[in-house]
């Protein structure tokens, strides 16, 4: 019998069968990979086994004994801790409190708060990271937040440890860092849940893998009985296409649409030049903090600079040159930012998913010249279709959609508004396998068709293989640019490692 | 490396610092200003204003707010003059049943809020009209409240310096203040009350007790209203069911100017002092014009309302 | 069972009007003299008309995630400039033989208020609760200052005609209402600008991000506010020929706020609903001319809009509807 045990699990939500009598286990000792596209039903899946949803029907056995979670509260007392998808972390109080809330030392009642500070430390360096613990959690990245919510789960001592999409804005040192300490959990006994859309992880760290497809358990297997194509079929329920061919095209060097002069920002940013071509996808490479998405907000007026101009080519003479002081400033030179988070910065929760999607359109289009409700069905159906966006039904809340459907959403929200210069932070944070694909296809074609991208990712893997340039960044300034065939892993990893001395 | 408890805000100094250029201002501006004797009477006025906007701060911290506050005052207030004059109810009894009954009310404001997740801006509005409708129902007019034991309470008092006394209504409030304080900064539930406001959805996924602390919230708040009461028919010796009217802005004026955000997760007890003090400051140097007619005095306070607010966002955003 | 959002205040008030039907005699007779209907119906329109008004403007302040407390303040400024005019107190400015200007003065006054408000919120980045609880205080001691405290009385029939008189066999008031309602929810609804609001409300960060001038919004939201304020205390004061600075629109913010979250407008802001605020005013009015006319303590009145309150707002939460479902089916489970 393993240590948890769940069957016969179902959850519906409006229109949606999000679970269809799904059974899942996982022993102690054992690190299991929880693996299916978006809106397959994996977050789901986890909110049921941890009390956030109530579950229609099935059973859930820890340790033989049948228990049913009330609340993540309760479900934490019964011995199971979790990192849900998304920073779940209160901004507002500092990294210290964030790992010990509820659980603070304590002498006569009164928080010990040089305990608190010292556990909160001795939680973070198990993840090998030393940070002032007593900061704002606001002052740190979304990967180092991402890391102390793993940081305050690992805390709790429980039985089973379930992790959705810890890594999905995480660098590869500190992915390895995770791996780390997960298989040190596992040799004591911990039974971990792995949920990730990164299949190079699954083989790397996990023992097993479990696949839903559309709220249906498809199969369990060990990983060495896996290959990667039969995951991804198994996932998929079809085979995956060719990896799209990038040639890092040199010849497009000739045609610059934007040149950045000096942009900086005090105590964020260091002054940076570069210069983006016609049709070109220049991505930005650097470890967490580097400065990837300083560079994207400032360039995009979302956090204005202080210093530097852009100048655009091609709009006339008059206002091509300037820096931008707002969103809207940088729109009208065709740039736009599809920002890096989708829950703060992105998506209009409690407004559909149509409206969701034609929001930049209708802003760009003003006011007055409302888009029609049968050309707004039209560009909206082609869009879920193009992105297979999954979706009951287009105006209901965007809330309701999964996190990798959601962020699909806004990508379609630059596409439709075709900008001349799309910047994307991370935007395959979070997307599954196939769709990962098709997104980096659609920049590629894009690009081809003479629209220009800068891109950002953590994985290093992808930015290589869609970008035509890429600019390396570190401690907030730049420090190398490579081209053509230089564009590499190798060269940028050495290239980031050379500031180092 | 500081291994302290959280710092203060920004916004805390800022209200600090704004009250004492006010304070400066006033006293040069006016011979007998910076006397004890006057800094005593801003507390002893404000005793009742300060205890309500202590619980408010709590409130306003997990992202709520409480309207009911003054109409708690007022109905408070009739209900402990009618039970010791009308139904000779000794006055310690007659506070423990309202205290409790406020008590109560906060908590069922909380757990409608809670429960069935409603807007607690409409849930405490309709405890205003309820509280207010209640009062003026049992009395519209004035009762008063005399007893022997007044007269006790009311020699329980420190001596601050010759001649100049910590009356017991301001004690009540001090010590308020000081459990207020530390409960909010030293304890989990003061804490989770910060997790609540920064972002209540992860709060509950944190596995905090959201729920009991919310409507704990709101309890203490109905504590602290009816308490506020209690104290102002100690310093009235009266009831009436018109009290407090519109004292619910007031208690977040001063909660505001005190540095807490209405959107929740920022903000202390200390700072709603400083921002009661300011607005206790404001209203004497008004008074101590004099010449100053009602209207001039409504406008002048929006004015340094205003220019109190802008002036913090100056000091925030130029750290 | 999940029922459009409006039908909750819809059902409310059908309740309303059942009661009555039943209870009290000749709530539903209509009389028409000089031109003009008459009854217990018209009255609650009447009545509920400056509500009706003002939550316009507030359920688009409410919609972008704000509040408007200074309305009832606006209202009585508003008024205090007509009167003013109207009698020609104001040396500078003699306007009283034409109403139109005093009035669009007036207007343009109460806006002014409304767009300072929205630059607080907007552009400065104030809460909304704080900001216009400046004008608040402030507003009533202009107005007052104004008046010099006192009444202003007039005697100007094209003004007073605003307050008192009728169209279409309807008052006046409520006539002006209808025809500001439709070209705001025109104005809104036909163009995109319920959108960019909605948007605001929703995520103003990721609104601005897309390109909706967030700022913009906001201060176009509270300037409609004052606009529609403006208009309420012009009216108010026709109705009794007189700028009564200490108590037009005294309260009444409340009532504003109310009307809108009974209609449907959650107060945090997004999705909103003009028509929902209209038939959430016109329940309140309906509830408080019931039990007045029932002739209970006008005490009473005030428990009563409680206990409404909160039924309304429990019927709208899919909590409490959820809760309730879940006690129908258990025993089948069982
Ligand atoms: N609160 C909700 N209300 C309605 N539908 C929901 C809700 N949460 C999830 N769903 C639906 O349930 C399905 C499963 O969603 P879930 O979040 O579990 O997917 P997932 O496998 O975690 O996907 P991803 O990889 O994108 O995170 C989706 O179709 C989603 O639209
Ligand atoms: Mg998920």
């Amino acid at each position: 019998m393993a240590l948890l045990e769940m069957a016969g699990v179902s959850k519906a939500f409006p229109g949606v069968l999000a679970l269809d009598s799904v059974s899942f286990s996982v022993d102690r000792g054992e690190i299991r990979a929880l693996m299916g596209e978006n809106g397959a039903g994996k977050s789901t899946l986890i909110k049921v086994l941890t009390g956030v949803y109530a579950s229609g029907s099935g059973t859930v056995l820890l340790d033989g004994v049948s228990i049913a979670p009330r609340s993540p509260a309760h479900a934490q007392e019964l011995g199971v801790s979790t990192v849900y998808q998304e920073v779940n972390l209160v901004p507002n109080l500092s990294v210290a409190e964030n790992v010990c809330l509820g659980y603070e030392p304590r002498t006569f009642g009164k928080i010990n708060w040089r305990k608190v500070n010292e556990r909160a430390r001795r939680a973070m360096s198990r993840l090998n990271i030393d940070i002032d613990v007593t900061r704002s959690l606001t002052d740190f990245s979304t990967a180092v937040q991402q890391l102390v919510a793993i940081a305050r789960a690992v805390d709790r001592e429980a039985k089973v440890l379930v992790l959705d999409e810890p890594t999905s804005s995480l660098d590869k040192i500190e992915v390895e860092r995770l791996f780390t300490l997960m298989r040190k959990l596992r040799g004591d006994g911990m039974a971990i849940v792995f949920v990730t859309h990164f299949l190079e992880q699954v083989y790397s760290v996990a023992d097993s893998v479990t696949v839903l497809r559309n709220g249906v358990k498809v199969g369990d297997w060990a990983v060495t009985e896996l290959p990667r194509q039969k995951l991804v079929a198994q996932m998929l329920g079809r085979d995956l296409d060719e990896v799209p061919h990038v040639d890092h095209r040199e010849a497009i060097g000739t045609d610059v649409l934007v040149t950045v002069e000096s942009l900086g920002r005090k105590n964020a940013m260091e002054p940076i030049s570069f210069d983006v071509r016609r049709g070109e996808t220049l991505g930005l490479s650097g470890l967490l903090g580097s400065g990837r998405t300083e560079t994207m907000k400032m360039l995009s007026g979302a956090n204005p600079a202080d210093s530097g101009v852009i100048s655009v080519s091609g709009i006339g003479t008059r206002g091509s040159r300037l820096r931008p002081r707002s969103p809207r400033d940088s729109i009208r030179l065709g740039i736009g930012l599809c920002p890096e988070d989708r829950k703060s910065e992105g998506v209009c929760p409690g407004l559909s998913v149509s409206e969701n999607l034609l929001l930049v359109l209708q802003a760009r289009r003003g006011w007055l010249r409302v888009i029609r409700k049968k050309q707004a069905d039209k560009i909206v159906s082609e869009q879920i279709e193009r992105l297979r966006i999954t979706t009951p039904d287009t105006r209901r809340p965007i809330e309701n959609l999964s996190g990798g459907n959601q962020q699909k959403v806004l990508l379609c929200r630059w596409l439709v508004a075709e900008p001349t210069l799309l910047l994307l932070d991370e935007p395959t944070r979070g997307i599954d396998v196939g769709n990962k694909l098709e997104i980096r296809k659609l920049i590629t074609d894009l690009a081809k068709k003479g629209m220009s991208f800068v891109f950002s990712s953590a994985e290093l893997e992808e930015v290589v293989n869609t970008c035509d340039r890429v600019v390396v960044l570190r401690d907030r300034r730049k420090v190398g640019e490579l081209k053509g065939a230089e564009v590499t892993e190798q060269n940028v990893m050495a290239r980031i490692a050379e500031g180092e001395a | 490396m500081t291994l302290r408890a959280p710092r203060l805000h920004l916004p805390v100094l800022a209200t600090l610092a704004v009250l004492v250029v006010l304070y400066v201002a006033a006293s040069i501006r006016f011979e007998n200003f910076a006397t004890l004797r006057v800094f005593m009477n801003f507390l002893g006025d404000n005793a009742f204003l300060g205890i309500v906007a202590i619980g408010m701060t709590y409130v306003i911290i997990t992202g709520g707010i409480d309207l009911s506050v003054g109409a708690v005052i007022g109905c408070t207030t009739i209900c402990t003059a009618v039970l010791i004059q009308g139904q000779q109810y000794h006055p310690v009894a007659a506070f423990a049943v309202v205290i409790a009954a406020g008590t109560l009310l906060g908590a069922t404001q909380g757990w409608l809020i809670q429960r069935f997740n409603l807007q607690p801006f409409l849930v405490t509005l309709a405890g205003l009209f309820l509280c207010r409708g209640l009062g003026l129902w049992i009395s519209s007019e004035s009762v008063q409240a005399k007893h022997a034991t007044f007269q006790t309470l009311e020699k329980i008092r420190i001596p601050v310096s010759d001649g100049v006394w910590l009356p017991f209504t301001e004690i009540v409030f001090i010590t308020v203040l000081l459990v207020g304080a530390y409960v909010l900064r030293h304890t989990r539930f003061g804490r989770t009350v910060y997790a609540i406001g920064g972002d209540e959805q992860s709060a509950h996924l944190m596995g905090l007790p959201v729920a009991r602390t919310k409507i704990g919230v709101y309890a203490l708040s109905g504590f602290c209203a009816s308490l506020g009461g209690v104290v102002l028919v100690m310093y009235t010796s009266a009831g009436n069911a018109i009290n407090g009217t519109g004292l619910e802005l007031d208690a977040i004026a001063a909660v505001v100017i005190g540095g807490t955000l209405l959107t929740g997760g920022y903000g202390s007890v200390f700072g709603t002092f400083f921002g009661l003090l300011i607005f206790a400051v404001m209203q004497s140097a008004i008074t101590f014009e004099g010449t100053l007619s009602s209207w001039w005095a409504k406008i002048v306070t929006g004015v340094l309302l205003l220019a109190f607010i802008l002036m913090q966002r100056m000091l925030q955003r130029s750290r | 069972m999940k029922l459009h959002p409006i039908a909750y205040p819809l059902i409310g008030l059908a309740l309303i009007l059942l009661f009555n039907a039943f209870f009290t005699p000749g709530f539903y007779a209509l009389e028409l003299r000089d031109g003009r209907l008459y009854g217990s119906l018209i009255d609650v329109l009447n009545r509920a008309t400056p509500v009706l008004l003002l939550s316009i403007g507030m359920t688009l302040v409410i919609a972008t995630k704000g509040v408007d407390l200074s309305v009832g303040a606006v209202m009585a400024i508003a008024g205090a400039v007509a009167a003013l005019l109207v009698t020609d107190k104001v040396s500078f400015l003699s306007v009283s033989h034409s109403v139109l200007l005093v009035v669009l003065i007036a207007l343009v006054v109460a806006t002014f208020a409304g767009v300072f408000n929205g630059v607080l919120v907007g552009k400065v980045g104030i809460q909304p609760i704080v900001a216009t609880l400046i004008l608040m205080v402030a507003g009533r001691g202009v107005a007052q200052l104004l008046t010099g405290g006192q009444n202003v009385t007039f005697n100007n029939p094209a003004l007073e005609r605003l307050g008192t008189g009728s169209a279409f066999g309807l008052p006046m008031p409520f006539v002006i209402f209808i025809v500001v309602f439709v070209l705001i929810a025109v104005f809104v609804r036909k163009t995109a600008l319920g959108l960019f609001i909605e948007a605001t409300g929703s995520n103003a960060e990721a609104a601005r991000l897309a390109g909706v001038a967030s700022d913009k919004m906001k201060v176009a939201v509270y300037a409609v506010s004052g606009l529609v304020a403006g208009i309420a205390g012009v009216i108010a004061c026709a109705d009794i020929r007189a700028a009564d600075a200490n108590n037009a629109g005294l309260y009444m913010e409340l009532d504003a706020i109310l009307a809108v979250a009974v209609g449907g407008t959650s107060l945090s802001g997004g999705r909103f609903s003009l028509l929902g605020s209209v038939v959430g005013a016109v329940l309140m009015q309906a509830l408080t001319t019931t039990i007045l006319t029932r002739g209970v303590s006008p005490h009473a009145t005030l428990v009563a809009k409680a206990l409404i309150i909160v039924a309304v707002i429990l019927l709208q939460s899919p909590e409490f509807r959820a809760s309730f479902a879940r006690r129908k089916h258990d025993p089948a489970r069982a």
